[in-house]
């Protein structure tokens, strides 16, 4: 049988996988892509908890979770194509005005 | 059933793993493929656990909407592989040993928490007409003001996509 742990560890990992992208990958759109494992990792927690708990309020949190995520990548993007266009280029190392 | 929860959970994960290192090709669409099945393999997982609506909204959203995003910019930009470069050693290291401590720390505390055994009768059923009725009775506020942030992103893209920001 299938219990909540089972969900939560894969949820984990997955979370785990993502952060690991955010931290070491260079190339921006690998980050943003990683920032929608970990947004995915919570998601599934959360329809987890929501299905183990008898509570409908889990799924619905998921819901407007996926809406604002679909913004997030919306403007995300857009934001990327504004900085390539002025300093062509898409890797963070590249990216070191702020670097004291 | 418990051999489709195996399934998906190894699917997810793998492709996850792909997404974010893939030794075989340094391609950001390669990466936003294997998302692709990620997200489809999740979804598998909330049809598990019966969210079956949840389960549509992740492959029309996710799958249909904001990977075909991904690509489009990817190929605008024109983006060809990534060339390897030099990483710090000492960095990389460091951020396995962080990270992996932070996963094992999860998992672990998973496995302690008593709640967690506590929830054991599944019985919801996450339907379209149950999330329907939460959505316009106790949700109607954060349905609307979750209008409102698209509104605003909509109108940052349009500003920020301007060719001269002024």
């Amino acid at each position: 049988m299938i219990g909540l742990e089972d969900y939560l560890t894969v949820s984990a990992i997955l979370f785990s996988i993502g952060v690991v992208g955010v931290v070491m990958r260079r190339n921006l759109f690998i980050i943003l892509m990683s920032l929608e494992l970990i947004l995915n990792a919570a998601n599934l927690a959360m329809v987890a908890f929501s299905r183990f708990s008898n509570n409908i309020d889990g799924q619905m949190m998921v819901f407007f979770i996926i809406t604002v995520a679909a913004a997030e990548v919306a403007v995300g993007l857009a934001l990327l194509v504004a900085l390539y266009r002025r300093r062509q280029t898409a890797y963070t190392e590249d990216l070191t005005n702020m670097k004291l | 059933m418990d051999i489709f929860f195996y399934l998906f959970a190894a699917l997810t994960l793998i492709c996850g793993l792909l997404v974010v290192a893939n030794p075989f090709s340094r391609n950001p669409v390669t990466s936003a493929m294997f998302l692709v099945l990620t997200i489809l393999s999740m979804a598998g997982l909330f049809v598990l656990l019966n969210a079956f609506f949840l389960a549509a909204v992740q492959v029309i959203v996710y799958a249909g909407a904001v990977i075909v995003l991904y690509l489009f910019v990817i190929m605008l930009l024109d983006l060809g592989a990534d060339e390897r470069r030099r990483l710090n050693k000492a960095m990389v290291g460091l951020s396995f040993l962080g990270v992996g401590l932070l996963a094992f720390v999860l998992v672990s505390s998973i496995g302690q928490s008593e709640a967690v055994g506590a929830l054991s009768s599944p019985r919801l059923q996450g339907t379209t007409e149950k999330l329907g009725k939460a959505l316009f009775s106790d949700y109607v506020l954060p349905f609307e003001v979750v209008s409102v942030v698209l509104l605003v992103a909509m109108v940052g893209i349009i500003l920020l996509s301007k060719r001269d920001l002024k």
